[in-house]
């Protein structure tokens, strides 16, 4: 059987042309190392039970020589907030307990189009709503290199899965770090795309305004190659957006020589974590080895973007999680009226952080209080960014680092929501700003990945490709793996 | 800033949340936490500052009004997602009641 822990998106492709395996073979192997390997994880809540047969007609089709798409025969799997036609999709909730998609997410029409075979679903925190998988309804993910830490959330499922070489690639979702925060709590590559280059059609939506399905790989140049399978505008998503220049991944160029980096003075402040700061200014001092030229700069609204990230957040994902009625879909619990219905199905369906963060949106938005929270908020959250425009007239990317801390124990800050917060406070300013952002590894704290994140202008993802490749190229991290 | 109890349960019952009194007591000391941390915007000079929505300022995206039909089987998986239902028709307690305590 192929050993498939450490295959990446590229050589993939590369074997299935040259026929050195087969997608049924592949897709075999994945499914065995899952059983094997995923017991302790728990990153993978289900298993396709059509993959198998998908791959078999991916490789019919390459022996009758027809045309096949750019991922043909290649597993990928996705976080369990986006919907798969007859999936029982959850997004890791009880509320959705029985529930089935009854049509496909865009970024699922074009992963099939391109012939990507979908090899499952995995775990996350309930609605996206935590930074370390530990909400999720079906228990924690564990992180691959201590299984007594957290790998980081809220897409904990699919960055573990790449981490321990279930699937050579994953999407998530990202809308306060959701993406780039388990990516470098578990040392793998993950994209956070400019808002408005992915749909986001049929994501089960948390805040409209900052979610973005993006992808994990071991590599930048996997990254590449996977956005460009599934970016670009969509009819049934009214915010994404016609892109002038569609990545051409084998056209970049890993140099970054002439190219200024900015490395903001608001990010690197008195008593955070040495280990972190130093890996992080060992990568910056990598990239001036190539030619980049580093600046400090400063953004000085940094200091208020956890504030006004949860109030927007929470706002939108209270109305968005209206649709939760006990009624449509999921789990139902009878009252004596339709107004108890409504509220025992949620009170009971719902864990304790969508609550929570329900809660808080519905108060924000509640008559009186829209004015001093939402809006406020909003403004801001143009303030914020404002900053990232200034900067970037100066620089070309900004490099910071993903994560406050390596992954943190079990059960360590679960229960104090503020804290926990608080590990998101590197990586919610992109989402706020709307500009691309990657975390990709750069090192080792007391046997824990550390990540080094670069945040580009809107639309420019190419900039952090460039730079990501051209640091891979020169670094070995990336090719650690657990175990 | 602290939330009393009353201010809680008015919040969950316009959020449609059946809370037990245990939750009632751990929200009002969370959210009355987070109330506090997020009241730091109000330090912030945002007069003449736009609110910002999209990265390209995007808004009044028009489509043509059309009717799209699904196909049979999409729409026999919606009903077969829902609660309660008879056939084709789905079924929900009444809207308005005598005693309704909305």
């Amino acid at each position: 059987m192929i050993d498939v822990s450490t295959l990446t998106l590229k050589e993939i492709v590369n074997s299935l042309e040259k026929k050195e395996f087969s997608a049924e073979e592949l897709v075999l192997a994945y499914q065995k190392r899952i059983n094997d390997v995923d017991e302790d994880l728990n990153s993978v809540l289900e298993v396709s039970p059509t993959a198998q047969d998908d791959a078999k007609k991916i490789d019919k089709a390459r022996i009758s020589g027809k045309s096949l798409g750019k991922l043909a025969g290649v597993p990928i799997l996705l976080k369990d907030n986006m919907m798969v036609q007859g999936w029982g999709n959850t997004s890791a909730s009880q509320i959705l307990e029985g529930h089935k998609s009854i049509y496909n997410a865009t970024v699922v029409e074009r992963l099939k189009t391109e012939g990507a075979i979908l090899l499952g679903r995995t775990n996350m925190d309930e609605f996206a709503m935590g930074s370390s998988t530990e909400t999720s309804h079906f228990g924690p993910t564990k992180n691959p290199w201590d299984k007594k830490r957290v790998p980081g959330g809220s897409s904990g499922g699919s960055a573990v899965a790449v981490a321990a070489g279930l699937a050579p690639i994953a999407l998530g979702s990202d809308t306060g770090g959701s993406i780039r925060q388990p990516a470098s709590l578990c040392g793998v590559v993950g994209l956070k795309p400019t808002y408005g280059r992915v749909s986001r059609y049929g994501l089960m939506a948390m805040a409209s305004s900052l979610d973005q399905i993006g992808p994990f790989a071991r590599t930048v140049e996997d990254v590449a190659f996977l956005m460009s399978t599934i970016e670009g505008k969509d009819p049934k998503d009214a915010t994404s957006v016609e892109l002038e220049d569609t990545s051409v991944p084998e056209l970049i160029n890993p140099s970054v020589d002439g190219m200024k980096i900015g490395i903001p003075k608001e990010y690197f402040l008195k008593g955070m974590d040495k280990d972190v700061k130093k890996l992080v200014m060992n990568a910056v001092a990598e990239l001036e080895k190539g030619g980049a030229k580093v600046e400090e700069i400063s953004m000085p609204h940094t200091g208020y973007a956890l504030a006004t990230y949860y109030i927007i957040m929470p706002c939108e994902a209270s109305s968005n999680l209206g649709r939760y009625d006990g009624l449509r879909y999921g789990y139902h619990s009878t009252g004596n009226s339709l107004a108890e219905t409504y509220s025992l199905s949620r009170g009971e369906g719902f864990g304790p952080e969508v609550k929570r963060r329900i809660m808080l949106g519905s108060y924000a938005l509640s008559a009186g209080y829209y004015d001093a929270y939402y809006r406020k908020a909003l403004k801001v959250r143009s303030l914020i960014k404002q900053d990232f425009d200034e900067a970037f007239k100066h620089v070309d990317a900004i490099v910071t680092p993903t994560s406050p801390s390596i992954a943190w124990k079990l059960g360590e800050k679960f229960g104090d929501p503020l804290t926990m917060y608080l590990s998101d406070i590197y990586t919610i300013t992109a989402n706020l700003a709307t500009v691309p952002a990657m975390s990709l590894p750069c090192g080792f704290s007391k046997d824990m990945p550390v990540g080094l994140q670069l945040m580009g202008r809107p639309f420019d993802e190419n900039t952090l490709y460039r730079i990501g490749m051209y640091y891979q190229n020169v670094t070995e991290w990336h090719k650690r793996t657990p175990e | 800033m602290t939330l009393t109890i009353d201010e809680v349960k008015n919040i969950a019952k316009l959020a449609r949340l059946h809370l037990t009194d245990t939750e009632i007591e751990q929200y009002k000391e969370q959210l009355s936490s987070i109330l506090d941390y997020v009241a730091k915007l109000q330090e912030v000079n945002t007069d003449d500052v736009p609110e910002l929505q999209h990265a390209l300022g995007i808004s009044n995206v028009f489509r043509d009004d059309v009717e799209e039909q699904s196909d049979e089987s999409t729409r026999k998986s919606a009903i077969k997602n829902f609660s309660n239902n008879n056939g084709d028709l789905l079924e929900v307690q009444s809207v308005f009641g005598r005693n309704e305590n909305l």
